[in-house]
């Protein structure tokens, strides 16, 4: 199972760097799914099969595919990607990637020193998930729940004041 | 056994599984044509070979001679990615579909079922890229229609499902078939079984809910600048996600393999034959609705029913457990 | 809701019906006799040509697919060539509609093919029949008032002596 965690994790890195530096938004996002997808990957050899399949039903299947569909709708052509290719100038990476490179040397050397327990490969079931959900992380649940009733309500009235403005 | 041996036996497994099942798509296209002309009183492709078989080979002779084009004004590597994500998922997603307790990929999943889902959902890209990348405002158009109406029927279909899962204890194919010994799933889950079976229609953009390629309105939508294997693949792959949908309602409420006398192997081919006729039927007797009528029938009536049907089978569930 | 099921089982109920439809080359399907397939041109109960040459089918034609010139031999009127391009018609039967003396007429024959687009054209000899067509009895010099060899004016049927109008007997 080592050989499958590590090209995954590896390919998830590559398609998040890939995803950076892309000029077209839509290839962008591409690369941005196949990273989810080998995160999700990743997941199933660590011993959670469950939160595998939420993070390509969820990410993968229904936000990324709704970020994909945002941007088909603004149609963003030649233009915007000529603007993004001046943002991908080294004076704007070089920052962020010095501190990003400084994160992993530092994950990298707790990682050589063994700082890093790998899991012991233990199955975590559906009904685990459950039990924690509305168990020891109730609160969590709740506050997330409030939170998408407030986008629904939300939304709801962005589209009713849109109707009566017609 | 080996590991040698086992990795063959599992290679071999594959293989013949995606030949039947493509041979079973291919055939598809014809069964689908003759039920459509048996329905509309008239006897359909009946000219190549014996009851006009032969028309498979002779379409797959002709797709695949066809010119493989792709329009300059595309994008040409998310062009040809897409179809062959449409093909890719569907035929993942037949590999979790227990047919017999022996006949399957990978049918003793333990996330089966979200695997299912997970590849459905991941579908849409197929659609939403190639209306993309075709660069044509009906193409785009169908691609946003498809991205709305899947990742929207998507929704009822997973919630349409848990009702099973609570009834089963299972994310595993096997063992929610296995729970329907006595009974199917069908009568307890009813509602779920209709919703899961709509959604389904709407997951494989199947008509009437064929809104992405609306061919009297976009011009065939997504698929408008594919030809020759490229649109072959679409088309193959809307017919395996026919067989898919059907197996997977199959399995989830009709008892999967259980029925009488018959080996196990035929109920379950009886059973998903019986649900594709239906989908052909669908296809023979009723309009295409208008997009909007078709969301707010999602959303409206859709997701109301399912959320119902989770409420009332969790009470009784639990009524039963307390008494 | 339930209208969709009522036409489900509607659909569904065709299973059990006839088609509607004939494997056609093996069985040939009727076509009733005032069908409009490929156009003939006919000849009077004599023998003759009925054709006058009067021009109204090439005016009547939609898509212009008549053309004709006139010719006379001891006053008949006949067309020195007809001409029609099949690959133009497009069946309507206005001209059988516009023929003052029934000398075109539509047939209930529609198997006229072609791999060269030019064998669509129809030359008088391929349109000539030698029958009458859908008019058996109807012979147009017997019953118009032109002179022809063997028939003065007003020795057609129905058709009055002419009036001299340099007398005054009634």
């Amino acid at each position: 199972m080592n050989l499958t965690f590590d090209l995954s994790a590896i390919i998830a890195v590559v398609a998040t760097v890939m995803m950076l530096t892309r000029a077209s938004a839509v290839h962008a996002l591409l690369y941005l799914t196949v990273s989810l997808l080998a995160v999700s990957l990743v997941f199933f050899v660590l011993g959670a099969p469950f939160a595998a399949a939420l993070e390509v039903i969820i990410y993968a299947g229904a936000i990324m595919v709704l970020f994909v569909f945002v941007i088909m709708m603004l149609n963003i052509g030649e233009a915007a990607a000529a603007q993004e290719r001046i943002w991908l100038q080294p004076s704007t990476w070089i920052g962020p990637s010095t501190l990003a490179l400084l994160l992993a040397i530092e994950l990298g050397a707790v990682a050589v020193n063994g700082g890093i327990a790998r899991p012991a490969g233990v199955v975590v079931s559906a009904r685990q998930v459950g039990l924690g959900l509305v168990g020891p992380y109730m609160l969590a649940v709740e506050i997330a729940s409030f939170l998408l009733l407030a986008g629904l309500v939300a939304s709801f009235h962005l589209g009713r004041s849109i109707m009566r403005a017609e | 056994m080996s590991a040698e041996g086992a990795i063959v036996a599992g290679s071999l497994n594959i293989v013949l599984g995606l030949a039947v099942l493509m041979a079973a798509a291919a055939l598809l296209t014809w069964i689908e044509r003759r039920l459509l002309g048996v329905w509309q009183d008239r006897p359909g492709p009946n000219r190549a070979g014996p009851f006009g078989v032969l028309q498979v080979v002779a379409d797959g002779i002709k797709l695949l001679f066809k010119q493989d084009w792709i329009p300059p004004f595309a994008d040409p590597v998310v062009f040809v990615l897409a179809p062959a994500i449409a093909m890719v998922t569907v035929m993942l997603a037949v590999a979790v579909v227990p047919a017999t307790p022996a006949i399957g990929i990978i049918a003793d999943l333990n996330i089966g079922l979200l695997f299912f889902l997970a590849m459905s959902g991941l579908g849409v890209y197929s659609v939403v890229l190639a209306g993309w990348a075709s660069n044509n405002k009906f193409s785009l158009l169908g691609g946003m229609r498809a991205a709305a109406q899947m990742v929207s029927y998507e929704v009822f279909m997973g919630l349409s499902v848990v009702g099973v899962v609570m009834l089963a204890g299972s994310f595993n194919l096997l063992e929610i078939v296995r729970g329907q010994q006595h009974m199917w799933y069908v009568v307890p889950q009813f509602l779920g079984f209709v919703v899961f079976f709509i959604g389904g229609i709407a997951e494989t953009h199947r008509l009437p809910f064929d809104l992405p390629e609306g061919e009297n309105e976009l011009g065939a939508g997504f698929h408008t600048e594919y030809s020759g294997m490229k649109f072959g693949m679409f088309f193959l792959g809307e017919y395996i996600g026919i067989i898919v949908v059907s197996a997977m309602t199959t399995v989830l409420f009709l008892g999967g393999w259980y029925g009488p006398v018959l080996p196990p192997v035929l109920w379950f081919g009886i059973k998903t034959g019986f649900l594709v006729a239906f989908f052909i039927l669908l296809r023979a007797a009723l309009p295409r609705p208008r997009y909007d009528q078709f969301m707010s029938f999602g959303w409206k009536l859709m997701l109301p029913l399912t959320l119902l049907n989770i409420l009332a089978t969790g009470a009784v569930m639990l009524a039963a457990t307390s008494i | 809701m339930l209208s969709v099921l009522v036409t489900l089982w509607g659909t569904f109920l065709h299973l059990f019906q006839r088609n509607v439809t004939v494997a056609y080359p093996e069985e040939m399907p009727y076509l009733a006799p005032r069908y409009r397939g490929r156009i003939v041109l006919t000849r009077d109960p004599d023998g003759e040509e009925r054709c006058v040459s009067c021009y109204l089918c090439a005016v009547a034609c939609p898509v212009d697919c008549i053309s004709l010139q006139k010719a006379e031999i001891e006053g008949r009127w006949y067309p020195e060539f007809f001409r029609i391009n099949f690959s133009r018609c497009i069946f309507c039967g206005f001209c059988e509609e516009a023929c003052p003396t029934y000398a075109i007429q539509l047939t209930p024959d529609f198997e006229m093919s072609e791999y060269d687009r030019r064998n669509l054209v129809y030359e008088k000899e391929d349109l000539l029949i030698s029958g009458t067509g859908k008019y058996p009895d109807y012979n147009f010099y017997r019953v118009s008032g032109a002179a022809i060899p063997g028939k003065d004016k007003g020795e057609a049927e129905r058709e009055r002596k002419p009036i001299d109008t340099r007398s005054l007997l009634p």
